[in-house]
């Protein structure tokens, strides 16, 4: 694996978000698609409001058709239960055999709020510190039984050892949990958390409680400079900063061909419009871009979102990243199998486990 | 009689976390790894059964406010697990567990019908409630619900998931809903077209009073348990009965037992093999467990070979937390213990002194489950005349060893039924509604 100057192992993932898809077979493609392409993991947004499939189901029903690639759906956190939330994350990442992750994200808006009918919009701090919240418990809860607390032990009949049972008894503003959890602990331990840390509010919760961060910005230096600030926040809390990836987040439309369809653009680099940053152009020139974001120490990788995700993403995998690969910045196969080692991340170690010697 | 012979509905169980799993057999593997749900799953697609069944936990089972730790602890979430399953199967129903009190209408509706566009048409939900303060400490809704509300709850909840499934018209318009009841008050527009079941299945189980009328009202597979001929006719004769009134035809609610199944060569080695199977499942430790939750005495003086011992009964019910109202307790409460206004001479201690027995097998007789043991050709033979004398529809078929426990069943017994002409020799449709025989819902629009 090649690393390019230090800036560490270039990472990409893409969105597989197809409009008014009901069937799993147009998802599974696409995942094995980017899978062919060696990405890190791809995401399947979702809420409440939007037409479409529970994402987290969709990424459950291609866990056992694809091998290696993180499967990274959105789940809310303001109108779920936390304690469903962490089982179903969790049972994800023993579906698909440690590649699951969790795009953190809530519900702003009235008319979502109108679907529970059990409290109100609340602003977007409020929100974001109860996601927080919810990031936080469930990571508790997936420590809360120790790997190796099952022990089926004959003589005394014992199936677990109750000892590496723990109860979490967290106490947030608006929930509280006892715990633990009914599911054992996950084969990544903590599966990853992904948030957009595009809009402040959001990237408090982003440098305490993630492990990667999507940035939505159209210039590499302003990109750069919130990855620092993300990473300085990171440890503020008390975090390795290199535990926090960070990716910048493009949405791209390799339709034009080779060339950039529009001057100014492609090559040029992203301009901003209503779904985000847009890149336009031809597959060569977005491998360039992101060579160049990632050699000048910009992000970590990539988030891409294919305007037309059956076109766009296979020029993504064929051109893009084949390119990347000629060139030895990009991995041509997964030397891991859990999404962590993807990313380059440990396993966490659990914090209610009593360490040899500690005791 | 002249009518088509009625066929037998199999679905097969995942054991969860009560005391059913055989750990001791060299065959048990993970109840957690999804290769073991693989197996179990793909072998009763293999035995062409209507579906598979998943129960859910909500927080692992306590006793004297410790955690349990004599049987299985753990599962994953079911719904997760069955979205995964669908990759594997084709044809075979994929049923959750899922509670009402600790879930909202909007979003399970959303899983159930997102299930069900992912395996085309293969989702069922089983609708529990739970009305522990003990569960309800792990979520946001809090703690107890009454035991009445119980039903009120589910039965608004499953009327209210409907009201969402048919906000989408068959023709594939949709409209905004909205529902104003006791216990939910919601509105806007559900983001799901209509699934390829129009509504996933419901299943529910219970035997009191309420729930016999809410599955009457509600369910389309009732999940349930009887030791007899004769209690499953009565029950099946109950229930079926109660159909009409809500304009119901009695094919249209399928009545399906919770069994186990033990083979032989012969009559005598499968009784031999049920006995070492009970005697697995029904340790020393859970037989002084089980007095104890039952009895409420202090059982650590006890030996589980010796007699029962002659004390006064006190059932206590704060000592086993979340234990569901179907579990070994209830069981034993039925067979025996005797609340102090019943006769002793009828409870446990009469069974136990009448045939000599220890504690440790008075427990194994007081909280046997309806097995069918024999040889392949007799269980066959009898499970059909439970469904030809109406007192079931079928059953769900829970094994011991997990995750091999029913490739026996499936080789053996299943041919059997099939040559008798008491069950199918192939899915005669690709939706669960279709396997068991259930008609498409009206949309109510």
């Amino acid at each position: 694996m090649t690393s390019s100057h230090g800036r560490g192992l270039l990472h990409l993932a893409a969105a597989v978000d197809l409009h008014a898809e009901y069937d799993a077979g147009a998802f599974v493609e696409l995942v094995g698609l980017a899978e062919r392409g060696a990405l890190d993991f791809v995401t399947l947004g979702d809420s409440f409001a939007r037409p479409g499939l529970d994402a987290l189901a969709v990424l459950a029903r291609a866990a056992p058709a694809t091998g290696r690639i993180g499967l990274v759906p959105t789940v809310t956190t303001t109108h779920t239960e936390p304690f469903h939330v962490q089982a179903a994350v969790a049972t994800l990442d023993w579906v698909s055999r440690g590649r699951a992750g969790w795009w953190i994200d809530v519900s702003r808006t009235e008319g979502e709020a109108r679907l529970f009918g059990r409290r109100h919009a609340a602003p977007a701090e409020e929100l974001w510190q109860e996601a927080g919240e919810v990031a936080d418990a469930a990571a508790r809860l997936w420590d809360s039984r120790e790997d190796g607390a099952e022990i089926r032990d004959a003589e005394t009949g014992w199936f677990i050892d109750r000892d590496k049972l723990h109860s979490v008894d967290f106490e947030g503003a608006t929930f509280s949990v006892k715990g633990p959890s009914i599911v054992p602990r996950p084969p990544q331990g903590h599966p990853a958390r992904i948030v957009d840390a595009t809009e402040g509010p959001a990237r408090r919760t982003a440098a305490r409680f993630a492990d990667v961060a999507v940035v939505r910005a159209v210039g590499r230096e302003q990109t750069g400079a919130v990855r620092e600030e993300l990473r300085a926040a990171a440890a503020g809390f008390g975090r390795d900063p290199d535990g926090l990836k960070v990716l910048a987040g493009l949405v791209v439309d390799l339709g034009g061909g080779e060339h950039a369809a529009e001057p100014g653009h492609g090559g040029g680099g992203p301009r901003q419009t209503a779904q985000g940053p847009l890149y336009r152009g031809g597959p060569v020139d977005l491998a360039e871009l992101i060579a160049a974001w990632h050699q000048a120490g910009a992000v970590d990788g990539f988030h891409l979102t294919p305007v037309e995700p059956r076109r766009d993403l296979e020029r993504l995998v064929n051109g893009t990243v084949a390119l990347l690969q000629h060139r030895g910045l990009f991995r041509t196969f997964y030397p891991g199998s859990t999404l962590r080692e993807h990313l380059g991340l440990a396993r966490p170690a659990n914090r209610y486990a009593v360490t040899g010697g500690a005791s | 009689m002249t009518a088509r012979r009625k066929r037998i509905h199999l679905a097969a169980h995942f054991p969860g976390v009560d005391s059913t799993t055989v750990r001791a057999d060299p065959r048990s593997r993970s109840q957690i790894e999804f290769a073991s749900f693989e197996h179990l799953a793909r072998t009763a697609e293999r035995g062409l059964f209507d579906f598979f069944f998943l129960t859910e936990g909500l927080r692992p089972r306590g006793h004297r406010a410790r955690i349990h730790d004599l049987d299985v602890v753990g599962r994953p979430e079911s719904i997760t697990v069955l979205n995964a399953l669908a990759a594997v199967t084709e044809r075979i129903g994929l049923a959750a567990t899922v509670d009402a009190t600790f879930n909202e209408p909007y979003e399970l509706a959303r899983r159930l019908a997102s299930l069900d566009h992912l395996s085309r048409g293969r989702a069922a939900w089983n609708v529990v409630t739970s009305s522990d303060a003990f569960t309800g400490q792990n979520f946001r809704r809090g703690g107890f619900l009454d035991r009445a509300d119980r039903y009120t709850r589910a039965d608004e909840f499953v009327r209210t998931a409907r009201e969402l499934w048919d906000s989408w018209r068959p023709d594939g318009v949709s409209r905004p809903f909205a529902h104003r009841g006791r216990h939910f008050d919601i509105a806007g527009e559900f983001t799901v077209p209509r699934s390829p079941q129009g509504h996933p299945v419901v299943i529910q189980a219970g035997d009191s009073a309420e729930g016999r009328e809410f599955a009457a009202s509600t369910a389309d597979v009732v999940f349930t348990r009887h030791g007899t001929l004769e209690a499953g006719r009565a029950f099946y004769a109950d229930v079926k009965g109660r159909l009409a009134r809500y304009g119901r035809e009695p094919g249209e609610l399928k009545i399906m037992h919770g069994v186990t199944v033990v083979l032989g060569d012969t009559a005598a080695e499968a009784q031999e093999k049920a006995t070492e199977i009970r005697r697995q499942q029904v340790s020393p430790q859970n037989a002084i467990l089980a007095l104890e939750q039952s009895w409420g005495t202090d059982p650590s003086s006890y030996d589980p070979d010796g007699p029962l011992p002659d004390i006064d009964l006190v059932a206590d019910s704060a000592i086993a937390q979340g234990r569901t109202r179907r579990g070994d307790t209830v069981a034993l409460a039925e067979m025996g213990v005797p609340p102090l206004e019943r006769s002793r001479e009828r409870g446990r201690r009469g069974l136990s002194k009448e045939k000599g027995l220890s504690i440790r097998q008075t427990v194994i007789e007081a909280s046997a489950r309806q097995s069918f043991i024999g040889t392949p050709a007799a269980v066959a033979a009898e499970l059909a005349e439970f469904v030809r004398a109406d007192a079931a529809d079928g059953f769900i078929l829970v094994p011991h060893p997990t995750p091999g426990g029913l490739d026996e069943f499936v080789d053996r017994v299943v041919p059997l039924l099939q040559e008798r002409g008491d069950f199918r020799t192939e899915y005669e449709g690709t939706t669960l509604r279709s396997h068991l025989g259930l008609p498409t819902p009206r949309w109510q629009g």
